[in-house]
């Protein structure tokens, strides 16, 4: 009996090392400039990583379609779990990938910039947040803004707007993302004198019921509830407050972004809610009003900033790679040198802010702009 | 010749297990050096490893005391962020690289056995299903304890926080940051130190296995009252054999951390200990070379079925599933043991002739 396991074993062990060998090698035209990332495609965070990828590939379109400089594309699942992340990332690898466009959720993308680091290979993230993404590595960069700055920017704004006088916060306390968020914005809180008043938290395991995070923000007497999380949690947050008859003002942050796409959402529970991201879909510069019609066109949905930020990463790669004369011959590290060259120097407009700069530590300076969703759709707050 | 004679069949057993794993060990070496594998089979070398360790370190607890616990990835949790805060220590004082790590993993490892033995305490008080449900229990309670602790360092010393972040001076850095978790590790795990470490594990089980003490533990798997009868100490043997399985656990963890440049206390999560559960059945109770198979061919299995995109995970479970009912279908059973034995009988009809051949 215990022979015959063996052999099964052995037959499926050979048969998965020929795969494995079988998969290596698969390379494109050598005319082209291959880049690669990773983002959770599927699983609890795919909103993300789709947007992400959808975005890049609009972008990749919109630049092969122009001639001259051609990009191939390839994005891999990491499920947002940083093994994963560098086993997708390794995948790249085999590719030869050239440009990276680092990961999409925040704890693979520090798994993986430590792989780019070490393989010298160029990376720009569209949206991984925490600072601990770019420390102390100097060939990887951000699209988006940083943690402490969503944090501070977050309690500035509502201070500054004098949106609210007694603030809740909910917070998930196992997350990198939102706690990162929570203890920026609770410091410049306190430095700007903003009365907080009930700060409560959940975790993975308990994300599905907040009637007591609600109940201690409601008998506070809290006006503004800030929500520092991805939007999953927030809707259902949206609910339960309007069950219980609680009608704070609501204020979340770019992982906010998202909620009116999620799927069964009943979006007059958004009414009213306030979020501060880089992006809107209905702004009206040519711009975005073509992003967003070609997007919708493509997949049916209304883009989201992370497949702006996404897309604002291709565009920026391409003009870093026309600038510094870029060839598709040349090799990851090559490139690299160059791309830092360009992006410490460069000025990019792009659909998530203009006049974009990165500093040397690869964290980018553009200003967040407040929005609130009105009728089902982004405003600007200004 | 006398030597190998006096080898009993489980000590033969034994040896095909070791010396086979080594074998492996030396192809994929000699493979990764010639750079015929890719990177996503290098990359995969350390983790296999330390999941084979977590694999025939819950079988001791699971396949030969008996004990169902469903808490394992805790015990991975403790070691990866115990072995990762006194390798960072160790980093301040030494700049020997082998030797933080080496540091790290028997910190790890007894770390481990130590929240083990603490563990054990009051769970062996139980038996069968509620034991099960109560390490489980464990299990989500280290992960809440992780995902709140804050340990920084800077010049003044050691800060550790719960649920607030301590105050550290500038230039001071987190080493375990709450729900961040440990950050900025250096990549320092090897595959051939994963592999010592594996193969370490592996006699020490098997020792302990064919031992006295061994003997004592399977006795009281098989039947406890008959077991305490004879005067054998249910809960001594059963606290080493908890403590054990965590100590090793805690090495994996070690090992499992300093691969990544990161790693967060969510990842050793329920998930992960079922996980190594399914390694472990999967490979047959109380079969380590079941687990060291399962455990490398069910962390490979994922990234080779890429090609499925989203449908990934579900053939995954179908590949599961049919793997499950293969192993415990008596025709086909019969169907694959003819096979073997036409083998058997073409290599032993060969032997003899040569050997008949060299007698003529």
């Amino acid at each position: 009996m215990k022979k015959m396991k063996k052999l099964v074993c052995f037959g499926l062990i050979s048969a998965m090392m020929l795969s494995a060998f079988a998969g290596c090698g698969k390379k494109s035209g050598s005319d082209v400039i291959r880049i690669g990332g990773t983002g959770p495609l599927t699983g609890g965070a795919a909103v993300y990583g789709n947007a992400a990828k959808r975005g890049a590939e609009i972008a990749v379109e919109e630049i092969n379609a122009l001639g001259g400089m051609q990009f191939e594309l390839r994005y891999e699942d990491d499920t947002h779990d940083a093994e994963k992340a560098v086993n997708a990332y390794n995948i790249l690898k085999d590719w030869e990938v050239q440009i990276s466009l680092g990961s999409v959720t925040t704890n693979p993308c520090i798994a993986t910039a430590a792989e780019t680091y070490a393989d010298r290979i160029f990376a720009l993230t569209p949206s991984a947040s925490s600072t601990d993404v770019t420390k102390g590595k100097d060939n990887m960069f951000q699209m988006c803004f940083s943690d402490p700055n969503q944090g501070s920017a977050s309690a500035q704004y509502i201070s500054e707007k004098a949106l609210g006088t007694k603030i809740a916060i909910i917070y998930k306390n196992d997350d990198a993302y939102s706690t990162g968020i929570f203890e920026t914005f609770t410091d410049k809180a306190d430095e700007l004198g903003i009365n907080v008043v009930s700060t409560t938290t959940f975790n993975t395991d308990s994300q599905n019921d907040f009637s007591v995070q609600l109940s201690d923000a409601k008998n506070a007497g809290a006006d503004l509830v800030f929500l520092p999380m991805y939007y999953e949690a927030a809707a259902l947050i949206l609910d339960q407050a309007k069950k219980m008859n609680y009608a704070p003002k609501f204020f979340g942050v770019d992982g906010m972004d998202g909620i009116l796409t999620l799927e069964g959402f009943d979006t007059t529970l958004a009414e009213g809610v306030m979020l501060l991201t880089p992006f809107s879909a209905d702004a009206t510069d040519e711009k975005t009003v073509n992003f967003v019609k070609k997007y919708n066109e493509k997949y049916n949905e209304t883009p989201n900033q992370f497949a702006a930020d996404a897309y604002d990463c291709v565009y920026a790669i391409y003009e870093a790679c026309q600038k510094g004369e870029v060839t598709s011959d040349m090799t990851a590290e090559e490139i690299c040198d160059i791309m830092i060259a360009q992006f410490t120097t460069m000025k990019f407009d792009g659909l998530t802010g203009n006049g974009m700069t990165w500093g040397k530590n690869g964290e980018v300076s553009k200003s967040p702009k407040g929005m609130v969703i009105q009728n089902g759709v982004y405003v600007g707050l200004d | 010749m006398k030597g190998k004679k006096t080898l009993s069949k489980t000590s033969k057993n034994n040896f095909i297990t070791m010396g086979g794993l080594l074998l492996v060990y030396v192809i994929v070496l000699i493979l990764k050096e010639g750079g015929i594998t890719t990177n996503l089979i290098n990359g995969q070398l350390v983790p296999i490893c330390a999941y084979m360790i977590m694999a025939i370190s819950l079988n001791l607890t699971v396949g030969i005391l008996g004990e169902l616990s469903l808490g394992h990835a805790g015990f991975m949790s403790v070691g990866a962020f115990g072995g990762v805060l006194v390798g960072t220590l160790m980093q301040e004082v030494s700049d020997s690289k082998i030797l933080c790590l080496l540091v790290a993993v028997i910190a790890g490892g007894v770390l481990a056995a130590l929240a083990g033995f603490l563990i054990g305490i009051p769970v062996l008080r139980l038996r069968g299903d509620y034991l099960a449900i109560v390490t489980l229990a464990f299990g989500q309670i280290i992960k809440s304890i992780v995902n709140i602790l804050y340990v920084g360092l800077d010049a003044d010393g050691l800060h550790v926080g719960f649920i607030e972040k301590p105050e550290i001076l500038e230039e001071g850095k987190m080493i375990i940051n709450g729900a961040m978790g440990a950050t900025g590790i250096r990549k320092l795990s090897t595959f051939t130190f994963a592999f010592i470490v594996l193969m370490l594990c592996l006699i020490v089980i098997y020792n302990l296995i064919q031992s006295r003490t061994g003997r004592a533990i399977m006795a009281l798997r098989d039947n406890r009252i008959a077991a305490e009868s004879v005067g054998i100490n249910v809960t001594k043997y059963k606290l080493l054999v908890f403590a054990i399985s965590a100590a090793m656990a805690g090495m994996a963890g070690t090992v499992f951390a300093y691969n990544y440049s990161t790693v967060a206390p969510t990842k050793f999560d329920f998930n992960t200990s079922i996980l190594v559960l399914v390694f472990v059945v999967l490979g047959g109770l109380g079969s380590m070379r079941g687990s060291l198979i399962a455990a490398a061919l069910l962390t490979l299995l994922p990234e080779l079925l890429r090609e499925f995109s989203d449908y990934r995970m579900l053939v995954y479970a179908i590949v599961l599933i049919l793997v499950m009912l293969g192993t415990n279908n008596p025709k086909i059973r019969d169907f694959f043991a003819k096979i073997v034995g036409k083998i058997k009988s073409v290599f032993v009809r060969k032997k003899t002739a040569k050997e008949e051949n060299a007698n003529g």
